[in-house]
């Protein structure tokens, strides 16, 4: 079934009602991520921890989705919490109440209660059913359908609202989907049960059936909704993780402000690591990494005047910023609004279920238009024909069709989750079946992005800066600028040695600073540091290009960074086909030509530079360290930090895709016996109750079997 | 068979009466962390989320 369509279904953008988030007495909410917590043990240590603190009103863990909501008693002061919670060894963060959803989940509240009240009716009108099947007569019968129908028809004008909607809306839009036969089918059970127990003629009625058939479904939606819900709220506190908030440095002091307020001309801190929130001048000498924007691994050197963009981030030492443009109107922004329209063609793709339905839909539909026009014609008994063509569109199992892709996505969702893989589209599974081409990005993807310095002490640093200014070559420039908040040690007898580097004598000893092994080192009379001004390849990055390749699939690589650069990877990793010194508009574009010559591509990027190109391609992917942009761009996001999750996400999309194909083979089974009985006129509402709970049970067994 | 006409009706009811406890768990959040419920268990002096103080996290009247 189209889930897009479904008013019931459809996941609402990331909205927070301000008023839901105030505590009582008008003191805030807030939320702090757990990222660690996974027992009875944690919820009583977190909770026991956060009752002490004279600040907080109360708190409550919600282990399943690992985080705590705090009432304070005044303020908006997060700082006391999670220092208590890190001193006692729970690894805490805050969470930005804007970018997250209310833990409470509507939707699928909505469905539950739907399921509910179906459950219900289905179970008393069943119960007078049994009366009705094992042989009650005449008075007692009709009393019975009357039972039935006042239980019945308020129910199904309750609960399958959801059906209803979807299936107006794609006929509306002149598109057939699993809902349109299901909706038939409640509709016309319904009417001719009425009909029947109005004209108390003594023939079947299908209350039970349009019930039951209205709660399986019911139910497996819920499930879908669930396993997707849990993916997509995590993937939304990966947002709300980066709290949109800078240190204004004013003529009084520094504070605290949110990103959005920030005006042209202020003046903002930035920590060593932090990503520039806006574009903006730089006030100081700094090494800035650009990766995330270009592509290029090499950190660059920034002297005081150089302009900054937003998503940049500041290497080695702190560096103020005088700011250019408003959050809204930064680079960032900008590049992220362009993600927006390339969504929009992912949406076109039709699943599995709706081709399914495609098929499925005019066959029952022409059967049972079928068996009424030849018992109508044979018999001229246009009651007994009208009831023929509605038992068969009833007992055809659309139940059992329109389970058997939502159960196994539900499981395949479920399960990739708790390997830490996030898949946020309903259709992920199916187009990362299909993959044949896997198109990596190399800086902060198969790399760890542009390599930190190591921690310096004050010593080393004051060497290393002595050392490195009165080298040109650029690792030195960088190095100096990361360094540029120390005082350089006191050297004499400095000289260089062109692309070997730089020595000199430090307190009567030689000291050194050049290149090394395999990364540029520096001697101290008592030690060798090494400085590893280079990015290193993620943890399985050379395994998963390995298991890939294993499983025939073309692997590839694509950077904004130099050919030189990107080869010498791509050897050590072992990737033949290297698209180097590629713009970040031309990736979407290689996207699309490889689209065009018939391939299937998996993009897995981090950059703002890959976001396009993760939007246009058939599937992606992004690790968790990647920028927001390219995350809400992309598929799925994976959580840990190693690139093995890859292999084994195609290979649960591969799973998953056999798995419909085996429940959808055993729902045509079932048509394949139930037809013919229901056009020859002999399915009886028992029938229909048997054949609709076990072929809904097997496959949702098939789905959730390991 | 007139016990009917007192049987149906009290089992429609008792039915009924299940359905609005489930309907008022669900209202009350009852089904947001069924993991942390599993775990709650366990605990000691646990407190229902109500009466720590903490006001429920969805407006009563959206729910049809």
């Amino acid at each position: 079934m189209t889930l897009a369509a479904c008013p019931g279904c459809v996941a609402v953008a990331p909205s927070v009602d301000a008023a839901a988030n105030k505590g009582s007495g008008g003191a805030a909410a807030l939320h702090l991520a757990l990222p660690q917590i996974r027992c009875a043990a944690c919820i009583a240590g977190v909770e026991g921890i956060l009752a002490k603190l004279p600040s907080v009103q109360s708190a409550r863990v919600n282990l399943g989705a690992k985080r705590v909501r705090i009432v304070l008693t005044q303020g908006y002061d997060a700082a006391g919490a999670l220092k208590a919670l890190n001193d006692a060894g729970f690894e805490a963060h805050e969470l930005d109440a804007t970018a997250l959803r209310p833990a409470g989940d509507d939707i699928g509240r909505r469905l539950l209660a739907r399921a509910a009240v179906a459950g219900f009716a289905m179970m008393n009108v069943m119960a007078v059913s049994v009366a009705v099947w094992s042989g009650a007569g005449d008075i007692t019968r009709v009393m019975f359908h009357w039972v039935s129908a006042a239980i019945a028809l308020p129910a199904l004008a309750f609960s399958a609202v959801p059906f209803f909607a979807s299936a107006a809306v794609a006929l509306r839009a002149g598109r057939m989907n699993m809902d349109v036969p299901i909706a038939l089918a409640i509709l016309l059970a319904a009417a001719t049960s009425v009909y029947e127990t109005f004209a108390a003629t003594g023939a079947h009625t299908w209350f039970d059936a349009a019930l039951s058939l209205t709660f399986f479904l019911l139910v497996g939606r819920y499930l879908e909704h669930r396993a997707r819900a849990t993916a997509r709220s995590a993937a939304a506190e990966l947002t709300a993780l980066e709290l949109p908030r800078a240190t204004r440095l004013t003529p009084v002091g520094r504070e605290t402000v949110d990103v959005a307020t920030l005006m042209p001309e202020d003046r903002i801190a930035l920590a060593a690591g932090a990503r520039a929130p806006v574009d903006g001048i730089a006030l100081g000498a700094a090494m800035v990494d650009r990766s995330a924007l270009t592509g290029e691994a090499a950190p660059i050197v920034l002297m005081a005047g150089d302009p900054v963009c937003a998503g940049e981030v500041i290497l080695g030492s702190p560096l103020t910023l005088r700011v250019m443009h408003r959050a809204e109107d930064s680079t960032l922004r900008r590049l992220a609004a362009l993600v927006e329209v390339a969504e929009t063609g992912k949406h076109r793709y039709s699943g599995i279920a709706d081709r399914a339905a495609r098929l499925y839909a005019p066959v029952v539909h022409g059967l049972a238009a079928a068996a009424f026009v030849v018992w109508w014609g044979l018999t001229g008994d246009l009651h007994h024909a009208i009831a023929v063509a509605t038992a068969t569109l009833i007992i055809t199992c659309p139940c059992a069709l329109a389970l058997a892709i939502p159960a196994v996505t539900a499981a395949m969702t479920g399960r990739l989750f708790r390997d830490g893989v996030l898949l946020k589209s309903p259709t992920a599974l199916e187009r990362l079946a299909e993959i044949d081409t896997v198109l990596f990005d190399k800086t902060g993807t198969l790399t760890e992005g542009v390599a930190r310095l190591p921690e310096l002490d004050a010593t080393a640093a004051s060497v290393a800066l002595g050392l490195a200014r009165v080298s040109d070559h650029p690792a030195s420039r960088a190095l100096a600028a990361a360094l540029h908040n120390h005082l350089p040690a006191d050297l004499s007898e400095l000289y260089e040695v062109p692309g070997e580097g730089v020595c000199g004598l430090w307190n009567g000893a030689q000291v050194w600073l050049g290149r090394g092994q395999d990364e540029p080192e520096l001697h101290l009379p008592d030690r060798c540091i090494p400085l590893p001004l280079r990015e290193t390849p993620r943890p399985g990055a050379a395994e998963v290009i390995q298991a890939l390749r294993g499983r025939g699939l073309n692997v590839a690589m694509v950077t904004g960074d130099t050919e030189a650069r990107a080869a010498a990877l791509a050897a050590t990793l072992g990737i033949d086909r290297v698209h180097a010194g590629v713009r970040p508009e031309d990736k979407a574009d290689l996207v699309r030509q490889m689209a065009d010559r018939g391939k299937l591509v998996l993009m897995v990027g981090d950059g703002l530079n890959d976001t396009a190109a993760l939007a246009g391609a058939h599937a992606s992917l992004a690790p968790a360290t990647a920028l927001d942009a390219a995350r809400v761009a992309s598929d799925g996001v994976m959580l840990g930090g190693d690139l093995c999750a890859i292999d084994e996400t195609l290979r649960l999309a591969r799973r998953a895709r056999s798995r419909i194909r085996q429940n959808l083979a055993l729902a045509a089974a079932y048509n394949a016996v139930a037809i013919p009985v229901a056009v020859m006129g002999y399915a009886t509402p028992l029938m229909a109750a048997v054949v609709m709970s076990t072929s809904s049970i097997l496959v949702v067994l098939n789905a959730v079997r390991r | 068979m007139n016990i009917l006409i007192v049987l149906i009706p009290v089992s429609i009811c008792l039915g009924a009466a299940g359905l609005a406890a489930c309907l008022w768990t669900l209202r009350h959040g009852q089904y947001d962390d069924l993991e942390g419920d599993a775990a709650r268990i366990l605990l000691e002096n646990d407190m229902p989320a109500q009466a720590e103080g903490l006001p429920p996290e969805i407006d009563k009247d959206e729910m049809p």
